[in-house]
């Protein structure tokens, strides 16, 4: 019946329309052949988009209705991402479905692809990292990068002066960006907000501008080139199995990040960092060590992006300064913002959106930046809290008596 | 084991110019419940600050009993955190709790400085992490029950009521399991009926043998509650004894409704 009335409505627009348009739609009037043209097959264009959007909008406009009734008989519903992660079972389909496709990726995509995906992966363990300095610890570090170049030039020199291999400077250059993180970290213990970002944003500058400086160190500008790929076992691989190597050992790197990451969060150092991120001042009158708790935070996120900077250097075989400009930070502070403070799931997505999106859109890569801005822009307006808010794990009782 | 818990020696505090607390004593004796009074901008929530640690005093001792001894530790040149671990732990006059995680996590924090896992233990999730975090996890929820607050376990504790707010402070802090307890104005904003069950909260704590020292401008309350009473006005102390000496004490009534004209 409603439907009927729907439709009866919908046609009435439709033909209101096209009377109303006719003047301006239908009639032509050509004035080198003094004849008047009858464009019929536009009032049909009319009447077909009117009668769709009416309808269109008066479904809209009865779920709206019905939904509200909804609301107020159940509980208020949380979004989708959520239920499915509060539901063992559904998560665990949903994480065996992701690791499948990621499995076979490479084989059905063609090396452009994979490594493209290669990079998304990275970003996505970056944004982790930065996740537990920002997200979690609130602590805004705008020079993330930096210790993605320690990262980066540890393995690059590492493997050019005595031949290292990459399983070998992983671990190395993970460590030596968690020591840069807490060399940072002294320093601006004492810090906060708009302060604590100057200082960082400083410092990954400094870090920047002595790799292109001093020459003798880093091959300044002109940068480190033939650095080794990842081995396995002593195997050499072609180009294109070693792209797909690299695509399986950022899987690995993704799903170990996500578990620690994960268990830091749920855990007694985890609880201090949102603690810490929500009122210093009461969170040390709790009994927490600042000092202790904000240096943790920032050596281990400085310490993922170590390992990605390994994992880089490996990837390109060829690292100079210009590939770790504030650009980057910005871009890795954007995935953290965007996917969500605090959230694992989110700053996923955030990562995957931000970097697939400019590769597969390259033909609008002119107003990249601009888009960029805009959608940045539009979060803090309409969702500040980012995509997918983080929502803090719920604890069950049995009622005792 | 000696009575004393907290014993203040010649508390003085300037910022500035401005003498904040001047030469201010005091002492808490186990098991009791004293008040700290005074006219608004008397001092007393800075005596709080320096006791905490939270302002480094310029003159005076501060020591605190330490636990199962006779001998007591001294809190001068403390970190909050390490006063906190110490056994002195304190709630806030405007409250300051973490908005954005539940009322158990609330809780839990404040177990923070007597557990110790960290990154490794984070990780790994070994046997002793498990068992710290059950521990952690049943102490909370105990807490919690006793100020009477189950029922909101997993809520934020910014969509709190007000009162139910001031009690999770009051939660928080005796999850640290403090020698003393510090309340600063735990009945400030509350309404009639809030103030009569937060009486009844801190009696009950107190009967556990907690002892407590508050800072509190409601004086109904405060003649009920405590066993000793301290007045401060202008950094100084004006007055010190029981509810009944301080009531009939000229220098109180003075301070509170000014000199009489004739005079």
């Amino acid at each position: 019946m409603l439907l009927i009335k729907e439709l009866k409505k919908a046609l009435g627009v439709a033909l209101w329309f096209v009377f109303l348009t006719f003047p301006i739609m239908v009639i032509k009037v050509d004035p080198i052949e003094r004849i008047i043209r009858y464009r019929w097959e536009n009032a049909a264009y009319v009447a077909i988009v009117t009668f769709t959007v009416y309808l269109v909008m008066s479904f809209i406009k009865l779920r709206k209705l019905r939904v509200t009734a909804d609301k107020k008989e159940s509980k208020p519903s949380r979004n989708v991402i959520h239920s499915i992660l509060n539901n063992k079972k559904q998560l665990a389909v949903l994480s065996f479905m992701i690791l499948a496709i990621a499995l076979v990726f490479p084989h059905f995509f063609s090396v452009y692809q994979t490594n493209v995906m290669t990079t998304a992966l990275m970003y996505v363990v970056l944004g982790l990292g930065l996740n537990i300095v920002v997200g979690m610890a609130g602590l805004l570090d705008l020079g993330f990068v930096a210790f993605y170049a320690v990262g980066a030039y540890s393995y690059a020199l590492l493997n050019y002066h005595f031949g290292l291999g990459f399983w070998v400077v992983l671990p190395i250059g993970g460590a030596l960006a968690a020591i840069f993180g807490i060399i940072l970290g002294f320093p601006v213990l004492r810090l906060r907000g708009d302060y604590l970002a100057i200082v960082t944003l400083g410092f990954g500058e400094i870090i920047r501008l002595i790799l292109e400086n001093w020459g003798e160190f880093s091959q300044g500008p002109s940068g480190i080139s033939n650095i080794s790929r990842p081995g396995f076992f002593g195997m050499d691989f072609s180009l294109e199995t070693s792209i797909m190597y690299m695509y399986y050992i950022m899987v690995i790197g993704v799903i170990v990040t996500i578990f620690i990451v994960n268990r830091l969060q749920d855990s007694r150092l985890g609880r201090a960092w949102i603690a810490l991120r929500e009122d210093e001042i009461a969170c040390q009158a709790m009994g927490i060590d600042k000092r202790k708790t904000k240096l943790a935070a920032f050596s281990l996120g400085a310490f993922w992006a170590g390992l990605i900077g390994v994992v880089f250097a490996a990837k390109t075989t060829f690292i100079n300064p210009a590939s770790f400009t504030f650009l980057e930070s910005a871009i890795i502070l954007s995935i953290v913002v965007l996917g969500g403070m605090g959230s694992i799931i989110g700053v996923i997505i955030g990562a995957f959106i931000l970097i697939l999106m400019p590769e597969y859109l390259r033909a609008l890569s002119e107003y990249r930046m601009l888009a960029f801005g805009g959608v940045m822009v539009a979060m803090m307006v309409f969702r500040p809290q980012g995509m997918i808010a983080n929502i803090r794990r719920t604890y069950k009782f049995e009622k005792q008596k | 084991m000696n009575t004393q818990i907290l014993k203040v020696n010649g508390l003085t505090m300037d910022f500035g110019g401005i003498r904040a607390l001047n030469s201010l004593d005091l002492d808490v004796n186990r098991g009791e419940i004293v008040a700290l009074i005074g006219p608004n901008g008397a001092g007393k929530t800075t005596f709080f600050n320096c006791i905490t640690g939270i302002y480094a005093p310029t003159e005076g001792e501060v020591y605190l009993a330490a636990p199962g001894s006779d001998t007591s530790v001294s809190l001068k040149g403390l970190k909050p955190n390490q006063v906190t671990e110490k056994g002195l732990a304190r709630t806030f006059q405007n409250i300051r709790l973490f908005a954005k995680m539940t009322v158990l996590e609330n809780v839990m924090i404040g177990r923070h400085c007597r557990t110790k896992a960290f990154v490794l233990g984070a990780v790994f999730r070994n046997k002793a992490t498990r068992d710290e975090e059950q521990s952690i996890l049943e102490t909370s929820y105990a807490i919690l029950q006793k100020v009477g607050l189950e029922q909101y376990v997993n809520e934020f504790a910014n969509n709190l009521p007000y009162g139910a707010q001031r009690r999770l402070e009051v939660a928080r802090a005796l999850a640290t399991e403090p020698l003393l307890l510090l309340l600063d104005e735990p009945a400030a904003g509350m309404n009639p009926q809030e103030t009569i069950e937060l009486e009844k909260l801190i009696k009950e704590i107190s009967s556990e043998g907690q002892s407590i020292l508050l800072i509190e401008h409601d004086m109904t309350l405060v003649m009920s509650l405590s066993d000793r009473i301290f007045v401060m006005d202008y950094g100084k102390k004006i007055a010190e004894g029981t509810p009944v000496e301080i009531r009939e004490n000229p220098a109180v009534i003075k301070a509170y409704l000014g000199e009489d004209v004739d005079a």
